[in-house]
């Protein structure tokens, strides 16, 4: 048997997948890269999961899942039959560079690294720890801080590749880049993704991912992404959860934004049993602007949690946040946002919204929009509701003709329309309008045994 | 520039309030032990079931830590130097305005709460408590008459102790938290006050807190019953002489009101707030909380802060009747190096339950201000209503204005909403004032107070006139 | 074509229609009249089904179906049609959608297949041209951030669309200028036929220079009063209601 396989349970055993992984998580790395992991595992010993005493993470709890007893490796390991062969997600009319991740390892390891036009790079992170270190050091672990956040230390400590980009300064591409991440075992699977985005001056670049669970197990997903978006860069993510009920996904994003860049991160929590998106942001020049949207469905037992914090280090920088939550069964959700104007962050208008819609009385959701703010020529908002479609608006649709049912879905649709709205490339959009659309006419609400008809 | 130079000149106003009398106390040793809280309840004469109240909460306090969630910097409290009772000395009965020793007569004169009541501002009885104790009680036979008792907290624990022994505690048990837990422990008074069924309260009710002696923590509790039917507004001041170092007020109110009953509290808290390099001032912890239990009623709280070096409190309201409603109105105002978390609770327990939040906040100096609340609908709590407004206003760029809600519901047909804006204040509204000929002084408090108007406009006239100098006041020098 | 009979009809406990009795037959027009606080919109209200009023008592027949067992979009199938006094804004559903959604369910209550997308917008634009609406309000989404007057066109422009065989306009006029009055009363014209019917409710005469009446109705405290012909209007707005009130008083 693999050294590196070990039962997972309490804090301690990822303790203990480090030390018994101790050679393979510190070989044929950037010397930096083995203190920053070694760094992170004492950070992890004292941290360790977030609990609900985390002001944090209050209303999830992720340490039932992570305590979860399930054989968890440190690579999972290799899937033999091919991929490819039984997965399209295609998304019709969009012509992308497609990428895909299997269990958070870069999946075509014929192909590590490829160079797409203008120079961009993109490939396999492990890959980039060994052809571009330079690249790497310069921003690996510096926007995620693994002294703050446990989840953050353990993938630090643990994970061992992942997706990298990299865009030239002054790089324009005109074709999205389509990341496909896929989880697919035959048995219960923890897996640990890492990814390092780096847009250079200039540079503009537009991403799709898509993140699937194709076989039934048990998933449980600590992946982190870092994106550093250089002076007047533009960078557009859109995401795409769609896992089944038995997955556990925690994604962590990091934004580092220098003057005048522009960066558009539009989640779409589809379906997944549990998920938490943490989303950090960072407006570290003057004229950086971050539009933050997110809608989430959930009905069974769901639980989706999203989590912000902008934080307006400097003056005359715009942020926006909507997130959207549509209610169902018994299922919860919650949204947990925090903007920060630090003192001379003058000029700053920073806006935060979360709107949900419960439809059933089994559902909950809790919220708690945070505003923090130490500078005085700035225009805040934030808001939040909670409650049901409205009454008028369903008469004055059936008034019209149109029955009770169509109507509901007339008006959901309307309020996840406000959010799809805000995705930029257009297939994408129609695609993702497509999917919600049949999401909340119950369509996809059985994802057991999907494992490509989703898409 | 000119505008920051003016602000900062307004908002550097003097307290007015921070004179000391010098008046003969009757104080027990400073430091807490069970030794203490016996000491306390002897002094009081209390029957046995209060002293075991209070040792039950006393040694639940030991078990507990100071909470360290609020967004505020609290220096250690060192419990063992402070002296928890301390009262003026006085003749033991009461029985004519002539027996109040002339010095503590003096000091409310000067407060503007004349505890003569031919001279007492029409419609208001006052219950006056100095340092621990209640002094003078005013109004009381006219009260009586309607069955309406208002009297002081050791008053009412001697001569009615059935109805203290079923509410105290009711609300805010003394297991709630770390200062709840003290206040049971060691309060000396406060105010006690039982609204009979149908009976519509004829005056305001007020108690005036003072705090004098140094040294001293002011720990009263206070615990108004509204019975079925009845209608109660109750007024509550607070002021205290300037001293460099801190002085903790801990205390806790109760309100019960019950079917159909309704309840109209409203603060205005003026405790000294430090000096202007943040040197002294009350540290204000209290825990404010009102249970509709019957159907149909309604508890009202209105706030205006503008005391304390730090304010931190949350006048709550659960709603536990069917078609309850809880009201809070705040402004608070923070100037210099003073510090406020506050906010408030709503608790939708009940079907058909109403809640409404107004809180304004002000932040000025090098202080920092921060609005904290929780919106909470139960699974049973069918058809709750909360609308919450909350704004904040920043005048300079030293202080910080925070906004942290929770809101948190289980039930499908509640409808919540939560909306906020920080901004600092207008230049085209100052503009236009000044063009009208107004100073920028005036048009700071202008529109400051024209900004808190809703909030004020809660609170009964006498009180409104007072607020809104208080925060003219506490602006002058600070807009900035 | 519809017949109302003793309807009585109460809003939070408070009785506020008090037995109406009204007979429409198809081709003629109807103009109901009153007061503000009458019970007029009450009265639309409760033909096209809004649950906030409790009907208690009477009974109403479209063209030989009892209306108050039909769920309001049953009526709305059945031909009945409710021109809005506040049409309520409703964001992210665009005014297409809105009306093909319409449209296709009505058509299939009637057993007819679904209209193409391209039939669809043939049929959007041609009505648009005869209620003279600008395409670009079919563009955006249901009424949202409509003045007032094209609030009331995107009214009339649905009740061309849906073809209605009994049209409910409710305070139509209000809040209208003269021109956007006669483009209102204009499309509610062209419409007529001898086969549909319409009731105009407006506290004005104004409209019904316009849109003339076959009958006018004075609805006063939640009962029909006084019905004449449309020189009735006429001598309303000399006098104004209170000489109708007076009489009631005696």
């Amino acid at each position: 048997m693999e050294p590196n396989t070990a039962l997972l349970g309490p804090d301690n055993d990822y303790l203990r997948l480090f030390d018994a992984n101790r050679g393979k998580l510190t070989q044929s790395i950037p010397s930096f890269l083995v203190d920053l992991r070694k760094e992170a595992v004492e950070s992890f010993r004292m941290l360790g999961i977030p609990g609900k005493k985390n002001e944090n993470y209050r209303y999830i709890d992720l340490q039932t899942s992570f305590n979860n007893t399930f054989r968890k490796e440190l690579q999972p390991k290799n899937i033999t039959f091919n991929v490819e062969d039984i997965f399209r997600c295609d998304i019709p009319e969009l012509d992308a560079d497609v990428i895909l991740v299997l269990n958070g390892i870069y999946y075509d390891t014929h192909r590590p690294m490829r160079e797409l036009e203008g120079g961009i790079l993109a490939g396999s992170l492990a890959e980039a720890f060994r052809l571009f270190p330079g690249i790497v050091e310069k921003h690996f672990g510096k926007y995620a801080d693994h002294r703050k956040d446990g989840l953050v230390a353990l993938n630090t400590a643990l994970a061992t590749d992942g997706f990298f980009l990299y865009v030239p300064d002054g790089i324009q591409m005109k074709k999205p880049i389509q990341v496909i991440n896929l989880l697919m075992s035959d048995e219960p699977t923890f897996s640990q993704q890492r990814n390092l985005l780096v847009i250079g001056k200039g540079a503009s670049v537009s991403l799709v991912v898509c993140d699937h669970t194709l076989s039934p197990e048990k998933f449980l997903s600590n992946n982190l992404t870092e994106v550093f978006a250089a002076r007047d860069s533009r960078f557009e993510i859109t995401r795409l959860q769609n896992e089944h009920n038995a997955s556990t996904q925690v994604l962590s994003q990091f934004y580092m934004q220098e003057a005048n860049s522009l960066v558009n991160n539009n989640t779409i929590t589809l379906h997944g049993g549990m998920v938490r998106n943490n989303l950090y942001v960072q407006l570290n020049g003057e004229g950086a602007e971050n539009n933050a949207y997110g809608l989430f469905i959930t009905d069974q037992g769901q639980h989706v949690d999203n989590y912000t914090f902008v934080d307006h280090a400097v003056a005359h920088c715009n942020s926006n946040q909507l997130f959207k939550g549509v209610l169902d069964d018994y299922s919860s959700g919650a949204f947990n946002g925090r903007i920060l104007v630090r003192k001379d962050s003058q000029k700053t208008v920073a806006y935060q919204k979360n709107n949900n819609l419960l439809l059933t009385s089994d559902a909950r959701i809790n919220t708690k929009p945070q505003l923090e703010i130490y500078a005085d020529d700035v225009k805040c908002s934030h808001g939040a509701a909670v409650g049901q479609l409205d009454k008028q608006a369903m008469f004055y649709l059936q008034s019209r003709g149109i029955g009770r049912d169509e109507a509901r879905l007339l008006l959901m649709n309307a309020f996840a329309n406000e959010i799809i709205a805000k995705i930029q490339v257009e297939p994408i959009r129609e695609r993702i309008a497509e999917l919600v659309g049949k999401r909340l006419r119950g369509e996809l609400s059985r994802c057991h045994n999907c494992t490509m008809h989703c898409c | 520039m000119t505008q920051d130079k003016i602000l900062h000149e307004v908002t550097q106003g003097e307290y007015k309030y921070g004179f000391y009398t010098d008046i003969e106390q009757d104080a027990l040793p400073k430091g807490l032990n069970e030794d203490i809280v016996r000491m306390i309840s002897a002094r009081k004469n209390e029957p046995e079931f209060m002293l075991e109240f209070r040792l039950k909460a006393y040694r639940h306090w030991l078990t507990m830590k100071m909470p360290q969630w609020p967004h505020l910097k609290i220096p250690a409290i060192d419990y063992q130097e402070i002296i928890y009772y301390s009262a003026p000395r006085q003749k033991a009965k009461l029985n004519s305005l002539d027996e109040i020793d002339p010095e503590l007569k003096a000091t409310f004169d000067k407060l503007g709460i004349p505890l003569d009541e031919q001279k007492v501002l029409s419609g208001v009885a006052v219950d006056a408590v100095i340092d621990s104790m209640s002094v003078k009680t005013t109004f009381k036979e006219t009260l009586a008459e309607l069955g309406i008792i208002f009297c002081s907290m050791s008053e009412a624990i001697r001569e009615y102790p059935d109805l203290v022994k079923k509410y105290l505690g009711s609300v805010v048990p003394y297991t709630d938290n770390y200062f709840s837990a003290l206040n049971s422990a060691v309060f000396s008074d406060g105010s006690f006050c039982y609204i009979p069924k149908g009976v519509r309260c004829p005056m305001e009710l007020s108690t005036y807190f003072r705090i004098n002696a140094a040294n001293t923590g002011q720990f009263e509790r206070t615990l108004i019953v509204a019975d079925d039917d009845s209608y109660v507004s109750y007024l509550e001041g607070c002021t205290a002489p300037m001293r460099d170092e801190n002085q903790l007020h801990a205390a806790v109110v109760e309100l019960v009101a019950m079917e159909r009953a309704e309840i109209k509290y409203s603060t205005v808290q003026n405790w000294y707030p430090g000096d202007k390099e943040g040197r002294g001032g009350i540290f204000n912890f209290v825990t404010k909380r009102g249970m509709c239990r019957g159907n149909y009623s309604k508890i009202s709280w209105t706030q205006v802060e503008t005391g304390s070096a730090i304010t931190w409190k949350y006048p709550s309201c659960i709603l536990r009747g069917d078609y309850s409603t809880g009201e809070f109105y705040s402004v608070a105002l923070t100037n210099n190096f003073q510090q406020a978390d506050t906010g408030t609770k709503m608790i939708h327990i009940g079907k058909n339950t109403r809640s409404r939040i107004v809180s304004k906040g002000i932040s000025a100096g090098k202080s920092n201000n921060s609005y904290r609340g929780l919106v909470k609908v139960l699974k049973g709590a069918e058809n709750a209503r909360n609308y919450t407004q909350c704004d904040s206003l920043l005048l300079g760029d030293k202080c910080g204005a925070h906004t942290f809600p929770y809101i948190e519901v289980e039930n499908k047909n509640a409808v919540v909403e939560h909306e906020a804006t920080t901004s600092k204040i207008g230049e085209d509204q100052i503009f236009y004032c000044n063009q009208r000929g107004i100073s920028m002084e005036d048009a700071v408090g202008l529109i400051v107070n024209g900004y808190a108007r809703e909030v004020i406009n809660q609170l009964p006239m006498e009180f409104a006139v007072e607020a809104q100098k208080l925060l003219q006041i506490s602006l002058e020098g600070s807009v900035g | 074509m519809l017949s109302i009979h003793n309807l009585r009809a109460k809003v939070e406990g408070k009785e506020i229609l008090k037995g109406i009795n009204l007979e429409v037959k198809a081709g003629e027009v109807h103009a109901i009249m009153g007061p503000n606080g009458s019970g007029k919109s009450t009265l639309a209200g409760v033909l096209a089904g809004r649950d906030f009023f409790e009907v208690t008592e009477g009974e109403v027949m479209f063209e030989g179906k009892n209306l108050l067992d039909l769920s309001p979009e049953d009526r709305a199938r059945e031909g009945i049609f409710l021109g809005f006094q506040y049409p309520v804004e409703i964001p992210g559903v665009s005014m297409v959608n809105f009306m093909k959604t319409a449209i296709n369910e009505i058509r299939k209550y009637r057993g007819k297949d679904p209209l193409s997308a391209s039939d669809f917008l043939k049929y959007m634009r041609l009505k648009a041209e005869v209620v003279e609406i600008d395409t670009k309000l079919t563009s955006r989404s249901v009424n949202e951030g409509f003045s007032g007057g094209e609030k009331k066109k995107n009214e009339i422009f649905q009740m061309a669309m849906l073809e209605p065989r009994l049209a409910i306009l409710d305070e139509t006029d209000s809040g209208l200028d003269i021109d956007a009055l006669r483009v209102v009363a204009g499309g509610v014209n062209k419409l007529r036929s001898k086969d549909t019917a319409t009731i105009v409710i407006t506290h004005y005469q104004r409209l019904l220079d316009y849109i003339v009446p076959d009958y006018v109705h004075v609805l006063y405290d939640g009962r029909i009063v006084r019905t004449s012909g449309k020189e009735l209007a006429l001598e309303l707005e000399e006098k104004g209601y209170d000489w109708i009130k007076q009489e009631m008083m005696q």
